[in-house]
């Protein structure tokens, strides 16, 4: 039986198509990906993301259990701040990608609603002798993300603290109508914006008010391509139990100097003895779309694998990220795509496909 | 198209003879779970259709699907449009949006496809 959040009865009756996606049943969209997926990139839309997995990490020991745990660094994250982290195993691939928050003298880990229950039983049989709690918050609470250029201006019309005053990658204890919420300038859109995380039960009336502000609803499918335009990872595609940090591109999120963790000397091994494989971004001249697990090829000969493809609303042509060789990695580098037999030139491009204007 | 008349593949093609030239497009069912659609790969005129057999692809942004050829022929006409602007089949599939025309091999004949109140109860089920 598929989970479902607080949310779910609402899109249902608002049209939404729904989707099983680990583990919980989702909108995958209201209208049409392109169309919400414009929304976002545009003005501003809202997602129902109460699927991710919300850990709480408590005890006296909770930065050197997040130390051992994750390969980012933990330990001198600054009030609220929020960082993108990684948890490996023994062999230093990649167990899930999380993000941690810093939130009073505990952690907030979010998590992929597909590896939560993996998480939090890899968390329970590594706490060994530190004194250190885990508490899974996942059911008892809710979560929205509210993204796009205009998500901020909207969204601060409801919160208590301002939004826009909150630097990005940080989060803050607020209200949001009146609701005790953290709230963070956080998203996997390549938008600005925010997340908030508040008690079951409130977040119908947040919701509803946004969308009544204008906040287009918006559903899974549109979240794939806008983080996948962003180069952003999504695990089990991206990134799996197959795949190390360092050739996913994520070296960035691997402190090998922090002190020990779980994987860090198979890291430093691969660091000095790479995979030879890399994630690269790839573009396509023509209207054929890659998908998922397509071979990437050159002459004729396979070299690795399309992670996930999709055609881009925003630059009205068919996108990719894929394992390559590290030798024909460089951008500019022409490749082909086998698609269903038949093979389409692509080119090497850098990532991220987008990156929003800042201003 | 009058749907109520046409015949229909369990794969979601609409067939409608006249004469022995026999018009194929997709249905709206088939056409609104796409949605977004991108491009509509086309046979060539003078290709054979082989019953059941694939004879172009429909890709959408979430998906690509294999378009059948509901009755045996040769292909004499392709919807150009369609190539050029593919979002013509989501907004009028069973008019503007056909796909290709088959002159038909043999005696006309659409026994073998569903009529409209078969295809409804096909689609019913597939929506649960």
């Amino acid at each position: 039986m598929a989970l479902e959040t607080a949310l779910h009865s609402w899109h249902s009756s608002n049209g939404a198509r729904m989707v099983d996606f680990g583990g919980w049943d989702m909108p995958v969209q209201y209208t049409t990906i392109v169309d919400e997926h414009t929304a976002v990139r545009n003005d501003s839309g809202i997602f129902d993301i109460g699927h991710m997995g919300r850990l709480k990490i408590h005890g006296p020991d909770a930065t050197s259990f997040l130390q051992m745990i994750c390969t980012n660094n933990s330990a001198n994250l600054k009030p609220g701040q929020v960082r993108y982290n990684l948890v490996c195993n023994e062999k230093g691939t990649i167990l899930d990608d999380i993000l941690v928050y810093q939130h009073g003298s505990d952690f907030l880990l979010v998590v992929n609603a597909s590896n939560r229950l993996k998480i939090v039983s890899w968390l329970l049989s590594n706490v060994r002798s530190l004194n250190v709690q885990i508490e899974d918050q996942t059911l008892s609470t809710s979560m929205i993300a509210v993204q796009g250029p205009n998500a901020i201006a909207l969204a601060k019309q409801l919160i208590s603290d301002d939004p826009s005053k909150l630097g990005y990658y940080f989060s803050v204890d607020s209200k949001t109508m009146n609701v005790p919420s953290l709230i963070s300038r956080t998203g996997y859109t390549g938008e600005d914006g925010i997340e908030i995380i508040l008690p079951k039960g409130e977040e119908i009336k947040v919701w509803e008010k946004l969308v009544a502000m204008g906040c287009k609803p918006c559903g899974l499918g549109c979240r794939d391509t806008l983080r996948l335009e962003a180069g952003m990872p999504l695990y089990g595609h991206e990134i799996d139990e197959n795949t190390n940090p360092l050739e996913a591109g994520l070296g960035w999120a691997v402190k090998l100097d922090k002190g020990e963790f779980i994987g860090r000397e198979a890291l430093v091994k691969e660091k000095n003895t790479p995979s030879g494989r890399v994630r690269v971004g790839l573009e396509l001249p023509g209207k054929r779309i890659p998908r998922e697990l397509y071979p990437v090829t050159q002459n004729g000969a396979a070299l690795g694998k399309v992670t996930s493809g999709t055609f881009s609303p925003t630059f009205n042509k068919p996108i990719a990220m894929a394992y390559v060789p590290a030798n024909l990695s460089a951008v500019g580098t022409d490749l082909d795509i086998d698609i269903r037999g038949k093979f389409e030139p692509c080119k090497v491009v850098s990532l991220p496909f987008y990156k929003r204007k800042t201003t | 198209m009058d749907p109520i008349k046409l015949r229909y593949a369990k794969t979601h093609e609409w067939a409608s003879v006249e004469g022995n030239i026999c018009t194929v497009g997709l249905t709206k069912f088939a056409v609104d779970l796409l949605t977004d659609v991108i491009y509509i790969d086309m046979p060539d005129v003078g290709d054979p259709a082989l019953k059941g057999d694939s004879f172009g692809e429909i890709e959408s942004v979430k998906a690509v699907s294999d378009i059948y050829a509901p009755v045996e022929g040769e292909i004499i006409e392709i919807n150009d449009k369609l190539v050029l602007d593919p979002a013509t089949i989501s907004k009028d599939p069973y008019g503007k949006g056909w796909l290709v025309k088959i002159k038909m091999a043999g005696k006309p004949n659409l026994d073998h496809l569903m009529n409209h109140a078969a295809y409804e109860k096909q689609i019913a089920s597939e929506s649960h």
